[in-house]
């Protein structure tokens, strides 16, 4: 067993992992941060994306060793002072069907719109090609983070298809 | 060739959950500490980097390491620096690194092509450069830009360095002349200001591995072809340079049919296989005409017109 510590969503966390570990099971099992989905368990689509540092990785394929004296971020740590202005988008647009995939998409929408100004719709695909949402809602969830991020640029494009 | 040849894809039934085994476990902090343990450990030991590739394989046991090295708190192999005439990027670089780079941009244009069609955001925050070349796949992505900018790799052991040209690197898929006693420190590129590149692929969507890939270096005078190199992806057991085709490009118009008719001799070169992402049929095809996009960006770069 390895000792580590980090911060997840704010709070100090501190445990015994095995070094083949993964953070995605840390996080669900040990933590209970369900928010943080297993989809294929191979990176290729990206439902576990977490925030490690403020950089969007993959659970799945992150080992718990590995975060030792990180910050990591996950939706339930991102409403904590009331929903974020992505979340409440996604809710406006309707931009979830499922729900599977929400939590991953609504991470890298906040990555993007901490990162891009005025982020235009090829930078919204991508910002958001890795990760899948098998309902195939991703017209809502593109006008979701246009709104969120305060720019109509790209709207219309959207509504095209 | 019908679709009922292609192959099955060779799915391994496994629980993806989980790393299904024990493995002994080190988080070397400096390069001779790493060193030492390859030293030590030699081929029962994997080097885990961004773990993109090598978690994958041992969560499907296609590779059961008895120790892992994890040598990411290693800070000093992750860098790009100028140097005189070089550009240096550490093995530990991050592809999103190498993508937001403007000296990667200015000097290396091909690779910053490369890097930015790979994977997801999420993807290039966690690979590395050093790791995506000694995975060894023929779709390495990085690996043709390097060919073509004639790079060289700095393969470090406890016994010392020694420096190879990429071209001698591959020895087939997954497999290169690595030792087991030895770590990939640093990719080296030589500037150039006379000549420009880039690099083309086609996948199926976005984020898939690429069907087939082409990188060129070309340096025009006057509207003839001076210099040019070009690499290859996807279409043979490892990513290699098309030295024939490059010969025959030479002192042509760039302009004219005689490049298109020199870009044929790719099919001499190549040794395209049908697998599940595609056939080689196609993939022959589709090379030539990669590689004249490419040279096509890679020549309005040259004459200081922006293009990606």
């Amino acid at each position: 067993m390895v000792r580590v510590s980090f911060r997840v969503n704010g709070e100090p966390v501190e445990l015994d992992v095995k070094p083949n570990e993964l953070l995605l099971n840390t996080l669900r099992e040990k933590l209970g941060l369900t928010s943080v989905k297993y989809g294929c368990g191979i990176g290729e689509c990206g439902n576990c994306t977490v925030l490690v540092n403020g950089e969007p990785v993959l659970a799945c394929l992150t080992l718990t060793v590995d975060v030792d004296g990180c910050e990591v971020l996950t939706v339930e740590g991102l409403s904590k002072g009331g929903l974020t202005r992505v979340q409440k988008a996604f809710i406006e647009e309707g931009a979830v069907q499922c729900g599977y995939c929400t939590p991953a998409f609504i991470l890298m929408a906040e990555f993007l719109v901490r990162s891009k100004q005025e982020p235009s719709i090829d930078d919204v695909r991508e910002y958001l090609k890795g990760v899948l949402c098998r309902c195939t809602g991703y017209v809502n969830i593109f006008k979701a983070v246009l709104k969120a991020s305060e720019s109509g640029r790209g709207r219309e494009k959207v509504d095209k298809g | 060739m019908v679709v009922s040849e292609i192959p099955a894809i060779n799915i391994t039934a496994r629980n993806t959950r989980i790393i299904p085994f024990e493995y002994e476990y080190y988080e070397p902090r400096s390069l001779k500490e790493a060193l030492e343990l390859l030293d030590r450990y030699g081929d029962q030991a994997r080097i885990l980097a961004g773990g993109t590739d090598l978690l994958v394989k041992m969560k499907a046991r296609l590779v059961e390491p008895r120790v892992v090295i994890n040598v990411k708190k290693i800070d000093n192999l992750r860098y790009i620096v100028e140097d005189g005439e070089q550009v240096r990027i550490g093995a530990l670089t991050r592809l999103r690194d190498i993508e937001n780079s403007e000296l990667v941009k200015k000097y290396i244009p091909a690779l910053h092509d490369a890097v930015k069609s790979m994977g997801s955001i999420q993807i290039r925050n966690m690979a590395t450069i050093g790791g995506n070349l000694c995975n060894a796949s023929p779709a390495a992505d990085t690996a043709p830009p390097l060919l073509v900018h004639n790079a060289k790799i700095v393969l470090s052991s406890v016994g010392g360095d020694r420096v190879l040209p990429l071209t001698e690197f591959f020895k087939g898929p997954g497999l290169t002349v690595l030792k087991p006693s030895e770590l990939l420190r640093e990719i080296i590129v030589e500037k150039t200001n006379a000549g420009s590149s880039a690099f083309k692929k086609v996948s199926r969507v976005a984020v898939d591995l690429a069907i087939a890939s082409a990188a060129i270096y070309v340096e025009v005078e006057d509207g003839f072809i001076r210099n040019a190199r070009i690499a290859l992806g996807s279409v043979a057991p490892k990513p290699l340079r098309a030295v024939k085709t490059e010969s025959l490009l030479r002192g042509l118009r760039i302009d004219s049919r005689e490049v298109l008719n020199a870009l044929k001799t790719i099919d001499e070169e190549i040794s395209p296989i049908t697998d599940v992402r595609s056939t080689a049929e196609y993939r022959r095809y589709v090379s030539k005409v990669l590689v004249l996009d490419a040279l096509e960006v890679a020549y309005t770069r040259l004459k200081g017109g922006v293009h990606g």
